[in-house]
């Protein structure tokens, strides 16, 4: 893994421990409506990889079609990109994670891209358990196409021209939690300082990681009567646990309160530490977790933090056995079974 | 009439019952025995109980193609038993099990009946009922190597081989075989005038199915990463990935794989895993028929605007919708060529033997790479699914994998700007880098939307339309990356040709022979990709009529033909076989006689 630190930057402006100022983690200027959800969501993903100090370019960021999934240009412009078809994000994404399983994958869709169209790809990416943190902007609605009532919006919610949505909504965390997702976890674009959190998290995780956050289309979605909307999620939220960042490989320190928290180890023997565990739930519980995201339901409540962790999942490289080596640096001598072999093979065809 | 070497068997069997290793048998040995022989399925679209035939024709003169007309019908199934007697030519024979006897209906005079109490013999023989069951069809195969003339000491050798680590199986089966010949000795006379006899005219080629040799050439191009979605007649294509990698591609140090397969949700998942490991920078495929294809459309366009190779083996079927998937067509070629919305053209193969279909597949991961556009072969089902003699398959151990324009770390670092699509060789193909190459130069966003030289969005209609350009221009180098046509006449002797593809070719050629016979004089040329050599056109102008052989309704090479090629369409002449059985010379020449 090579880098090079990059060529100018700010003298005051803060570096991480690659020496890289968070503008090397931007991206191209917003074009989204301002005040969309989205962009906090990008602002996030900025923070978190920057914190993490990642290099840019071990990061493959892939998604679908929305305004949820233009964000990848916002975000990581140092880092290659993927803007595919509607709904196919998580196929295109398993092809590259196969092809090098080097980088590190973040997917990012919206709940049209992934509730609708694309919910044959999204249960198969989770029951694969392919090694990516995968983004849901949870908007409730189709913002791209004008406003039209997504598979995530509530029964009973009401548009912006004023008609109710008479189906019951789809609950991608609660869907990926049956599917045996290991990392589960919501948000709300308007809580940066957890998501930021989660999403640092998500990228240690070493399998498949949901982070299903709520991001208001301020456009057509953020009406009264929508349970999309600021107003309406800022007072249904309810924090299940919220995730204190323990970095690779550093000890948890005495900073920590006594008490105050649950340390879990990780695949790779470092910790997260959840704190403020609400009474319900027990996140290393996979029934538990569903049932508190049924009961939150039933109370018009919305959970955030982190729902369900496994601490020791199998990604796909793993139930498929293949070479630690990434395919994709492999030559001829690594491939070609060569001359010899196949007049062998012509021998047994005789 | 005694006729050597020269016959057609079909053998009629209830799908399930374990035929098919014993007819295989037959047909293997007769190859062992230098004789050029062609077997076809011709099978159902079910697992078990329904009618299935097994159809071998033997050839001195080495036409590999379908022949009508059945010689010898070994019968093991009641149900098709009506139809099968009435398949049977004048003055053949009709082999069946006599333990019961057949219905006066059945009997035609013009029909030699052989009959044999194969359940009789078998419940006489054996105790285990399955063993009854699977030893009735290698005592057929029994009967008919001493009727033929078929040298016991090649089917012992194949059965002995067959059996390797199995040494159990080989006694009873041997036994079997001895079991028919017996009887055909106790109650007829042999060899039948139809009969075998040693030759040398196979020489150092192969029996093997088109879809293994995809499978193999798949493992020798340096494909990695396989994602499919099982549907028949293409399925076999991935399980040959995977058993030839499962031998060839293990680590030998750690014991992990060298390659990846994903069994896809569907197909769009398959051709979307595909297009995300060729951008990674791994060499992927995947291998479907036309329903398939239509499901991949969207992605085909996507990866086409997106310059992302990948490669699509379509092993056709007869459509539309399910059709009959159990039957050979080229019906896919127009789907193909266009795949998806917009102005979009795929390059197509069109292998018409296994070595070909190992050599095109190894090749259209070079040639997807050079072009970084999807390549599309289009085999059948007749081709795919039924062993052929093949010429052997061979390999350079000097051929180094051609990665096309992809830019190292160290040519990112010298270069003053990348553009991703910036046509600096003037050849419409551009230089990409593949993801986690450089730490600051060559990341891009690749996208389906419209974007300029350096990758970033644009709706700007003239720069659109520069990039669309581009492409053609592109599209023009592959051209003469593809492929070249077959001629088969160095200078052009006449005013009249044939054009075909892929498994038309074998009856094609033969009724080229058939025509010369009788003084007719005709060029010929088969085509093996699209886009078209420009020698393509050269060709076409050259001639008065030419003959569009395809085994598809409504004529779609030759569309593509007019479409691409401007050529004047009254000049086309379709002779076109779409019943889902494989064309047969005499079709061709039927074809051909009706407009000279
Ligand atoms: C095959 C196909 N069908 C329809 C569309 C049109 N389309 C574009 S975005 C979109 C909905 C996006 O909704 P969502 O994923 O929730 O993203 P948001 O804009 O709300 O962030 C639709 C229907 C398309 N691009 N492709
Ligand atoms: S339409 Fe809605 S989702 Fe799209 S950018 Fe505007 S606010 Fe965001
Ligand atoms: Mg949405």
């Amino acid at each position: 893994m090579t880098y090079i630190r990059p060529k100018f930057r700010h003298p005051s402006a803060p570096t991480n421990d690659l020496g890289y100022t968070k503008r090397e983690y931007e991206g191209a200027l917003s074009t989204l409506c301002a005040g969309c959800g989205h962009d906090s969501i990008s602002g996030a993903i900025i923070q978190a990889y920057f914190e993490l100090s990642v290099p840019p370019h071990r990061i493959a960021k892939l998604s679908g079609i929305g305004c949820s999934s233009k964000t990848p240009t916002y975000f990581l412009g140092k880092s290659h990109g993927f803007n595919s078809v509607h709904g196919r994000m998580p196929s295109v994404a398993t092809g590259a994670n196969m092809a090098n399983r080097d980088l590190m994958y973040l997917g990012v869709s919206g709940d049209g891209d992934t509730a609708s169209i694309g919910m044959g790809q999204f249960v198969h990416i989770v029951r694969r358990n392919l090694n990516i943190v995968y983004i849901v902007m949870n908007n409730g609605c189709y913002g791209l196409t004008k406003g039209q009532d997504s598979a995530t919006a509530d029964a009973g919610s009401k548009s912006k021209a004023g008609s109710v949505n008479p189906f019951q909504p789809i609950d991608l965390a609660g869907l990926a939690l049956e599917l045996g997702a290991g990392f589960v976890a919501q948000s709300f674009s308007g809580d940066k300082p957890q998501l930021i959190e989660l999403i640092k998290e998500a990228v240690k995780y070493p399998g498949f990681a949901l982070i299903n956050v709520i991001s208001p289309c301020v456009t057509f979605n953020n009406n009264p009567g929508s349970t999309k909307s600021y107003d309406y999620v800022r007072e249904h939220i309810e924090a299940t646990a919220t995730v204190d960042y323990v970095p690779l490989k550093t000890e948890i320190t005495a900073a920590y309160a006594e008490g105050t928290g649950t340390d879990v180890e990780m695949h790779d023997g470092t910790f997260i530490r959840l704190e403020k565990l609400a009474a319900h739930s027990n996140p290393y519980n996979r029934l538990t977790a569903i049932t508190a995201l049924q009961v939150a339901r039933m109370k018009n409540a919305i959970l955030t933090g982190l729902v369900f962790l496994e601490p020791d999942p199998t990604d796909l490289h793993e139930t498929l056995d293949t070479s630690e080596v990434a395919l994709n640096k492999m030559t001829e001598t690594d491939l070609c079974p060569g001359k010899q072999e196949l007049e062998n093979i012509n021998a047994s065809l005789r | 009439m005694l006729k050597i070497n020269d016959f057609v068997v079909r053998f009629a069997n209830v799908n399930g019952t374990g035929s098919a290793s014993a007819n295989y048998l037959f047909a293997k040995a007769i190859f062992r025995m230098g004789i050029p022989v062609t077997p076809k399925n011709i099978f159902p679209s079910n697992i078990q109980g329904l009618p299935t035939w097994y159809e071998v024709r033997v050839s001195e003169k080495g036409y590999y193609g379908r022949r009508q007309g059945i010689d010898i019908m070994v019968c093991m199934n009641p149900q098709s038993m009506p139809n099968d007697v009435m398949n049977v030519e004048s003055g053949g024979y009709f082999l069946y099990d006599s333990t019961k006897q057949l219905h006066p209906e059945l009997i035609r005079s013009d029909v030699n009946y052989i009959g044999i109490p194969l359940m009789e013999i078998c419940l006489r023989e054996f105790t285990d009922p399955r063993q009854r069951q699977l030893f009735k069809n290698i005592i057929y195969v029994g009967a008919l190597s001493a009727l033929l003339n078929i040298e016991f000491g090649v089917l012992e050798q194949l059965l002995t081989g067959q059996f390797q680590g199995k040494e159990k199986l080989i006694a009873p089966n041997i036994k079997s075989l001895k079991l028919g010949i017996q009887y055909v000795h106790d109650h007829f006379s042999y060899p039948l005038d139809l009969r075998l006899e040693r030759r040398d005219l196979v020489g150092n080629k192969i029996l093997i199915d088109g879809n293994s040799a995809c499978g193999l050439g798949a493992v020798y191009g340096g494909a990695t990463v396989a994602a499919w979605y099982p549907i028949t007649p293409s399925t076999s294509v991935v399980e040959a990935f995977e058993s030839y990698a499962k031998d060839l591609r293990i680590d030998k140090t750690t014991g992990k794989k060298k390659f990846a397969i994903v069994q896809a949700e569907d197909e769009l998942a398959a051709m979307g895993m595909v297009i995300g490991a060729n951008w990674n920078g791994a060499r992927s495929f995947t291998a479907t028929s036309g329903p398939g294809v239509s499901l991949m459309n969207e992605f085909l366009g996507l990866a086409y605007f997106a310059e992302v190779p990948a490669v699509l083996i379509d092993v056709q079927r007869a459509g539309p919708s399910t059709g009959m998937p159990t039957r050979t067509q080229q019906s896919d070629v127009l789907l193909a060529a266009y795949a998806s919305h917009g102005d979009t053209k795929h390059v197509l193969l069109f292998p018409n033997t296994p070595k070909e279909c190992f050599d095109m597949t190894a090749d259209s991961f070079d040639l997807a790479e050079r072009l970084q556009t999807p390549v599309i072969m289009l085999s059948d089902l007749d081709l795919g699914m039924n062993d052929h003699v093949s010429e052997p398959f061979e390999w350079d151990d000097s051929r180094k994998y051609d990665r096309g324009k992809v830019l190292s770390a160290i040519q990112l670092d010298t270069m003053e700007r990348f553009g991703r699509y910036l046509d600096v060789d003037n050849d419409g193909v551009t230089y990409r880098t593949i993801p986690g190459t450089h730490a600051t130069q060559g990341s891009f966003f690749t996208r389906g939307t419209s974007r300029d030289e350096y990758a970033a969005y644009t709706e700007d209609g003239t720069v659109y339309v520069r990039n669309m350009d581009r492409l053609l221009k592109k599209w023009n180098t592959a051209r003469y990356l593809v492929p070249a046509p077959v001629f088969y006449q160095q200078e052009n002797r006449s005013r009249n040709a044939v054009l075909f593809y892929g498994t038309s070719t074998y009856s094609v050629e033969e009724a080229m022979d058939l025509l010369r016979e009788q003084g007719t004089l005709i060029d010929a040329v088969r085509i093996r990709a699209f886009p078209f050599n420009p020698s393509v056109e050269t060709f076409l102008d050259a001639h008065d009529k030419v003959f569009v052989v395809e085994q598809n309704r409504d004529g779609q090479m030759r569309t593509l033909l007019i479409n691409e090629l401007n050529a004047s369409p009254s000049k086309l002449v379709p002779v076109l076989n779409y019943d889902g059985m494989p064309i047969t010379a005499n079709f061709v020449i039927q074809g051909i006689f009706n407009y000279l």
